[in-house]
């Protein structure tokens, strides 16, 4: 094992430490501000890690959207309700400590059998990957392999992605969009 | 959430950085075919500097400049402008979303339709994070001080 893949390997570790770390102090502490700010690190440390493994625009979106803007929009949360968690009689920690351990065991069980990462005879490379990578260049022309899926490969799956965040959007116009009407002064100030 | 504007730090401090952000979120945009980005991140880092604008200055300020009418449109107009280059194409005589139909040779057309369907995905996406920061801004608005007009129109 030379020095790079070494120091490559700490630098993994060392994220998922820190994030198993931050995914503990969310669970524990009470003051929501702090766990906001906790869970806007985490998405950071996520967004760390899509670096090192090579998935720069995924790292963008998680750094841009989970560190940026749903950090806002919890905190927009937190001034309509409480900064406080109120206190949960705790007869069911050990239940769901269990379950927990029981589902990530499972979960690491099942990710034995899977392919190494980045391994070339993965399926997930055999499939459509060497079409994409190959001849992306010729069909598409565009240096960013990924941008010539998203929008053009896989231009219908985005699209309905972005029919997704139009409807959370719609949704939240109809929940809380409206101003409540008020008595005084200003009638009618409802669009 | 009337704003932070006492704060001469924090306002000197944004004027200065929003001109950056929205030239940044540009940037990311119209970029995204050569290095890492695209509309999605386009669409949040644009809409984290009308944000910023918000929290510091108070929502009302935000929306003078833009108001709730805008955000709506360019939200409908995101989603209509990707479906719309898919239909054209198919006008063109191509399937739906196969852009070669659209420039002289495949790959020019590839070029036109990948650049419009990411514009409506950046407008699309910053409508929607306007919409839903502004939505909850307003309702805590309308609860510290109900009288106030500030969240006059929200969403």
């Amino acid at each position: 094992m030379n020095l790079e893949i070494l120091s490559s390997d700490l630098l993994n570790v060392a994220m998922l430490a820190f994030m198993g770390v931050t995914g503990v102090a969310i669970a524990r502490i009470r003051n929501l501000f702090a766990v906001v700010m906790l869970s806007g690190i985490y998405s950071l440390l996520g967004a760390t890690l899509y670096v090192i493994l090579d998935a720069v625009d995924v790292a963008f979106t998680e750094a841009a959207v989970g560190a940026g803007a749903s950090t806002v929009l919890m905190i927009g949360t937190l001034a309509l309700t409480s900064d406080r968690e109120k206190a949960m009689p705790n007869s069911n920690a050990w239940k769901g400590l269990i379950v927990c351990a029981l589902v990530g065991a499972a979960l690491v069980y099942g990710s034995l059998d899977m392919p190494l990462f980045g391994d070339p005879m993965a399926p997930a490379q055999q499939h459509v990957a060497p079409r994409y990578l190959n001849d992306s260049m010729a069909e598409i022309g565009l240096p960013n392999a990924v941008t010539s899926v998203l929008a053009s490969y896989r231009g219908y799956d985005t699209m309905g992605e972005v029919f997704v965040i139009f409807t959370a959007a719609c949704g939240v116009i109809c929940l809380i969009g409206r101003t409540r009407r008020r008595p005084a002064k200003k009638s009618g100030g409802d669009k | 959430m009337t704003g932070m504007r006492r704060k001469i730090v924090l306002r000197v401090v944004s004027k200065l950085l929003i001109p950056f952000i929205l030239l940044f979120g540009l940037y990311v945009q119209w970029h995204g075919d050569f290095g890492p980005g695209g509309g999605f991140q386009a669409g949040v880092i644009f809409a984290a500097g009308f944000v910023l604008y918000g929290l510091i200055f108070g929502l009302g300020t935000l929306r003078e400049a833009l108001p709730s009418w805008l955000t709506r449109v360019v939200l409908v107009l995101g989603v209509l402008l990707y479906a719309g280059v898919g239909v054209v194409t198919m006008l063109m005589g191509g399937n739906f979303l196969g852009y070669n139909v659209l420039g002289a040779t495949p790959q020019g057309g590839q070029h036109i339709g990948i650049v419009l369907i990411e514009f409506g995905v950046g407008m699309t996406v910053f409508a929607a994070v306007m919409t839903i920061f502004c939505a909850f801004a307003g309702r805590a608005a309308a609860d510290v001080n109900p009288v106030d007009d500030i969240g006059g129109d929200n969403g």
